[in-house]
């Protein structure tokens, strides 16, 4: 392996860690709300900083490759995306501490109403980021497509829960602080899914060199 | 008689059959930029060493295009073949396949060489200004041609040296030796010597590997210029040259065209595993 192959495996390597780290802060916020532990709560917070300290690592990183090597083809995407990736890993675990924040403050009261969407929310955006990881790791368009075509089942259900306690509040004022809290843990939760759709966009031009955001390029497909 | 090749009222032959051994990809027609050489099933030997392999591909009329590959790939060669240099070369020949310009066989019994190679001019790698002034390295190839109209000859000199940027650099002492200037001032007269004579393709064969970023950078912005009067082939080890400078870029290895396409098609994302392999240096 030449020294310049090292270079882009390291940021392979970090971008990984990355990856790992982001998908246990998501992991252990959705923990947090569902058990309702604040110690989970504080774990999340605690790991944040160790993830943004690598997104600017991983930017230092490519910025340096590109600046030495003027990257082309495939080493280009592959840096290009990488420094994305890292971006979008680095808003999910600000949402997982947005969730552990919140869930905090549910904790000082009765929960509203059983979890149940929440969590399957949770699973379907948490299971969109595991499967992002593993097609940045086989290189694979085609669970990327998937990826993004599950995207629509976290909206379908945030919609419906916005509804729901917005019913809620209206019913009851009592309701509108653990409501709205709520609101904004769903919100970061479909946030999560639409970063990882953007991942597996990245993924899917990494590996094709095919630019598909916005529907471009699946047409015809 | 013999033909001048490339003039406008020869009369390009129906096109030929599709050839079968294609590189991964072509770049597409354009009707703003037919092909002004149509290369077929050439392949061409050094004595009995093949150094192209049925090479087939079309130059697109000004605009810029560049050959990469490693060392001993036969860019070069085909290069040389577009304006018959390889002529001077013991041994070489062309086994089979045709090279046409503007729908002339240039390897025709009837073509004038010399003729050729004033439409087909060429910058090599190394600048070869003639050991006399500025002014005598631009008129020297007119008043072979001819031309003795002192003000004509002054205005062909002004506007080659203008068309190769240099004017402005050495206007004020064009009678004195071209060989006093900097590399790459001495690499664009060559540039402007070329022009001169009015060509209607230029080969550059790494017009760039001796000089510095600087002179190098102004090369490549007369390349980019040159390109709406000219149509340009240039041979580059130098990748990023390639990306930067031109319009569509043929990867060669071990004598075969291997891919063919718009550069930023190739230098983003190549059809060909090779073509990756060698641009992102990985062999090669």
């Amino acid at each position: 392996m030449t020294f310049w192959e090292l270079q882009l495996n390291d940021i392979r390597e970090q971008l990984l860690m990355m990856s790992g780290l982001t998908e246990k802060v998501f992991s252990t916020a959705i923990r947090a709300l569902v058990e309702r532990d604040d110690k989970l709560a504080d774990a999340v917070e605690s790991e944040d900083d160790q993830i943004d300290q690598l997104e600017v690592q991983i930017d230092e990183r490519v910025v340096t490759f590109i600046s030495t090597h003027g990257a082309v083809a495939r080493d280009c995407r592959f840096v290009l995306m990488a420094s994305k990736i890292s971006s979008n890993l680095e808003r999910i675990a600000d949402e997982a501490t947005t969730i552990a924040r919140r869930s905090r403050e549910l904790n000082t009261e009765p929960l509203l109403k059983p979890l149940i969407d929440i969590p399957i929310m949770a699973d379907t955006a948490q299971e969109m980021l595991r499967d992002c990881i593993t097609a940045f790791v086989d290189m694979n368009p085609e669970l990327a497509i998937e990826i993004i075509a599950r995207d629509k089942t976290v909206d379908s259900i945030h919609k419906m829960l916005v509804t729901e306690l917005t019913a809620l509040m209206i019913e009851s004022p009592r309701a509108v602080t653990r409501a709205l809290n709520l609101m904004r843990v769903a919100k970061s939760i479909e946030r999560v899914a639409d970063h990882a759709t953007n991942i597996a966009e990245e993924v899917h031009y990494l590996s094709r060199g095919l630019d598909i955001r916005y529907n471009q390029g699946l047409k015809g497909r | 008689m013999s033909h001048s090749v490339g003039e406008p009222d020869m009369k390009a032959p129906e096109s030929a059959a599709a050839p079968n051994d294609m590189p991964t990809s072509q770049p597409p027609a354009s009707s703003d930029h037919p092909a002004i050489i149509k290369v077929e099933k050439l392949n061409f030997a050094y004595g009995t060493a093949r150094a192209l392999h049925e090479v087939t591909i079309e130059i697109p009329e000004r605009q810029v295009t560049a050959f990469i590959g490693p060392s001993g790939c036969g860019k070069s060669t085909l290069l040389r073949c577009f304006n018959r240099m390889n002529d001077l070369v013991d041994g070489a020949r062309i086994e089979s396949g045709s090279v046409q310009l503007q729908g002339v066989d240039i390897n025709g019994p009837d073509i004038d060489v010399i003729a050729l190679r004033r439409r087909v001019g060429m910058v090599f790698q190394k600048s070869n200004p003639f050991p006399k002034s500025i002014y005598e390295n631009i008129s020297y190839g007119l008043e072979i041609q001819g031309m003795n109209n002192r003000r004509k000859l002054d205005e062909m000199v002004e506007k080659s040296l203008r068309g190769a940027a240099l004017w402005d650099e050495v206007k004020d002492r064009l009678h004195t030796s071209g060989l006093g200037l900097s590399g790459g001032q001495q690499q664009r007269l060559c540039i402007a010597r070329a022009i001169a004579v009015e060509p209607r393709i230029i080969l550059m064969d790494e017009p760039c590997s001796a000089l510095d970023p600087i002179a190098t950078a102004k090369v490549e912005e007369l390349i980019h210029a040159l390109k709406k009067e000219y149509t340009i082939v240039v041979v580059t080890h130098n990748m990023q040259q390639a990306g930067r400078c031109s319009d569509v870029t043929g990867f060669f290895y071990l004598g075969r065209l291997i891919e063919f396409d718009q550069t930023d098609k190739i230098f983003t994302n190549p059809s060909d595993k090779q073509t990756e392999d060698y641009i992102t240096g990985r062999f090669g």
